[in-house]
């Protein structure tokens, strides 16, 4: 879908990096005396090969390369095919639908069930949260859980994605992924349009009008390129959690520019649904065309993917100030 | 809990509870009834203009006036509303507010008649089951439809659903309910299948909830009670069903009177009480059924309406139905305004509203009246 896919953009550099190390252990093998071999080899060296054990991120302290990962959100599964850990995990969630090659089990993310867990006898349990005492249940197995919550910025994002690599065994592909999400996602905000009157926009999470402020993961990333949100005088303070319910009179009058649909999958919302709704056909977004439907499932996660989104929404800001 | 009289055979019924809270106590004059009627009339038209005024998005009043002035035909008044604006008060205000009379003077009506029919103060029109089945109902198409696109294509809707839901779990409690009780059909009998249906189906609600987590939020939605309208089409939905409805029980409150005093009695007077009971209950449910369908599980209405009326207005049904029936509407588009207002452009969900502001005004109704509810 997207031109330069961060999985694959990671690999390329993973396999450009395995190159250059390899070139120049030729070379030292010819100046010194080759007796070394690879182990001598410190800087530059093929991530796959250079991690080393025990690792330990926060609490957590792994002795071996975990081979048999459980991830329960389906975040955290594509954060660890991205970064190529994908060999290594054993199951995955019900909800956990990328890649295609995940091994999707009906294991449940929301309600998770530790003996149902430990059935796929893991050597590391990756979480979005601790619901059912699961964390607690999991540690008296003296099974390592490494906890994954939702991201609140970017940089979260990028933190786990790291600590992630450093758990499993792929410090360095982790670290070309965030690099490239970093320079792709500055690339795109430093380049969309910026119109003088700043444009608004309503992002909705379903039908009844549930929707996000710009105190939210994806909220941040529409505040990032330039536009304005018709819900947050919905929760000035943040105490709804960021998620509001609207009123279709308050939105209706708040006029937003853009209107972005993260219900198109789960509730087959799209331009024309909208369009048919009572009154919103007076809408400035509808009226041009401004309705833009997202894929929920990139929409809702703080994945590698979170760049397909960011590229989803200026394409929709370029056009809308073209227009 | 429940206290229902279970009738005797043999014995006569209490009539120090049959002339209490549920008997017609005295005969009040006809010049105060007519005051009440025209209160509560009133009342429904303030409520109305309150809510076609009053919203998250702020439109002078005098404007407003004049674009509803403009839906009479031969009226063509400059209202200097822009599109949108009219967009506000015709398609998204003036549905609402119908809905909200509908739907409250729904609730309220059957709530007096449930009341009325199995002589009991906490009966609501929820007691037999339809809050419980049109919950499961609507758990089961939100989560099928995201879940697993079964659904796709069909038009199972979520207020037909509720519809079915709710009428399946009352005509469930009505079979084994009277099934059960032999020849001695008593309505405690009745409300006790009521309990243990909604239990059940409850509990069936819950399990499908915690299987689709995600779809928690639009379920949680619905549950909370929710007077959303898509221009006029809840309406429509709603409106003959209602009708329906308040036109049978309306015509039987009379009946309820001479329930109240007991079945020996009723049957003296040439009446089928049982015969009575059930056409009363279905009619309620139906309408019940129908206001849940598009509104979601509003409480409060539906308990305490009829009691405030019983509270002021005397303990006759000839009384508390219709005048239940105008002032749940009025107190249901008053608190729909709040609802939609006082968090705006965020709204907050009318159930929650009902009984926040309900409860505390109910409690000081019941205690500066000088009028004792035997209950």
């Amino acid at each position: 879908m997207s031109r330069s896919h961060p999985l694959r953009a990671a690999l390329l550099r993973t396999a450009v990096v395995a190159t250059a190390a390899a070139l120049a252990l030729t070379g030292c093998g010819q100046a010194g005396d080759g007796s070394g071999g690879p182990d001598d080899a410190q800087p530059g060296v093929s991530p796959e090969t250079a991690a080393s054990y025990p690792v330990t991120v926060g609490d957590l302290t792994l002795e071996v390369r975990p081979e048999r990962i459980v991830a329960l959100s389906p975040t955290a599964t594509e954060m660890l095919f991205a970064i190529g850990a994908g060999d290594q995990v054993a199951a995955v969630d019900d909800n956990s639908n990328f890649p295609a090659e995940a091994p999707t089990t009906d294991l449940s993310g929301f309600t998770p069930n530790v003996e149902a867990i430990a059935g796929y006898e893991p050597d590391l349990v990756v979480l979005s949260g601790d619901t059912n005492e699961v964390v607690a249940g999991l540690t008296r197995l003296s099974i390592p859980v490494y906890l994954a919550g939702a991201a609140v910025t970017l940089d979260d994002t990028y933190r786990q994605i790291t600590e992630l690599g450093v758990l499993t065994g792929h410090p360095e592909a982790a670290a070309d992924l965030v690099d490239t999400m970093r320079s792709d996602i500055d690339k795109l905000v430093a380049d969309v349009a910026r119109p003088a009157e700043p444009l608004s926009y309503y992002y909705e999470l379903d039908p009844t009008l549930y929707t996000v402020t710009s105190d939210t993961f994806v909220g941040s990333l529409f505040t990032m390129v330039g536009l304005t949100n018709v819900a947050d005088p919905a929760d000035p303070s943040g105490e709804a959690g960021g998620y509001p319910q609207l009123s279709a009179e308050a939105l209706i009058d708040a006029d937003p520019d853009l209107i972005f649909l993260a219900d198109s999958k789960c509730c087959q919302q799209n331009a024309q649904t909208v369009a048919q709704r009572a009154g919103w056909s007076t809408i400035t977004a509808v009226q041009a065309g401004q309705v833009v439907e997202l894929d929920d499932d990139v929409a809702s996660r703080w994945g590698p993917r979170v760049v397909d989104l960011v590229r989803a929404i200026v394409d929709a800001v370029d056009a809308a100030a073209a227009s | 809990m429940l206290r229902t009289p279970v009738r005797r055979p043999g014995r006569r019924p209490d009539p120090q509870r049959a002339a209490g809270w549920s008997g017609p106590t005295g005969r009040r004059r006809p010049g105060l009834t007519a005051g009440w009627f025209a209160g509560a009339v009133a009342a429904v038209v303030l409520s109305a203009l309150a809510g076609l005024a009053f919203g998250p998005a702020s439109l002078p009043p005098l404007a407003v006036a004049a674009e509803l002035l403009n839906l009479l035909p031969g009226v063509d008044l400059d209202s200097g509303l822009n599109d949108r604006q009219v967009a506000i008060v015709t398609q998204l205000r003036l549905p609402r507010v119908v809905l909200a009379l509908l739907v409250g003077g729904m609730l309220a009506l059957a709530g007096g008649c449930y009341q009325g029919v199995f002589r009991n103060p906490l009966a609501d029109p929820h007691l037999l089951g339809v809050a419980a089945g049109a919950g499961l109902a609507v758990t089961a198409v939100i989560a099928l439809r995201s879940g697993t696109g079964v659904l796709t294509g069909l038009p199972v809707t979520v207020p037909l659903a509720a519809f079915v839901g709710a009428l399946g779990a009352v005509a469930l409690t009505y079979l084994l309910g009277t099934g059960a009780a032999g020849p001695d059909r008593s309505t405690a009998t009745l409300i006790l299948a009521g309990v243990a249906v909604s239990a059940f189906l409850a509990a069936g609600q819950t399990y499908l909830l915690q299987r689709h987590v995600d779809t928690i939020r639009e379920v949680y939605s619905w549950l909370l009670g929710r007077l959303a309208t898509d221009g006029w089409h809840e309406v429509r939905l709603v409106l003959p069903y209602a009708v329906i409805a308040a036109v049978v029980v309306l015509a039987h409150r009379r009946e309820l009177d001479v329930l109240s005093v007991g079945d020996e009695e009723a049957a003296s007077l040439g009446l089928h009480p049982q015969r009575s009971r059930y056409l009363l209950l279905a009619a309620a449910s139906l309408g019940t059924a129908a206001a849940v369908s598009v509104s979601g599980l509003i409480g409060f209405v539906g308990l305490i309406v009829p009691h405030l009326v019983r509270l002021v207005a005397g303990s006759s049904y000839r009384v508390i139905l219709p005048l239940s029936m105008l002032l749940g509407g009025a107190f249901l588009t008053v608190t729909d305004v709040v609802a939609r207002t006082v968090a705006a452009p965020a709204e907050i969900p009318i159930g929650v509203v009902t009984a926040f502001f309900g409860a505390p005004f109910f409690v000081l109704v019941l205690r500066t009246t000088r009028r004792t509810v035997a209950l």
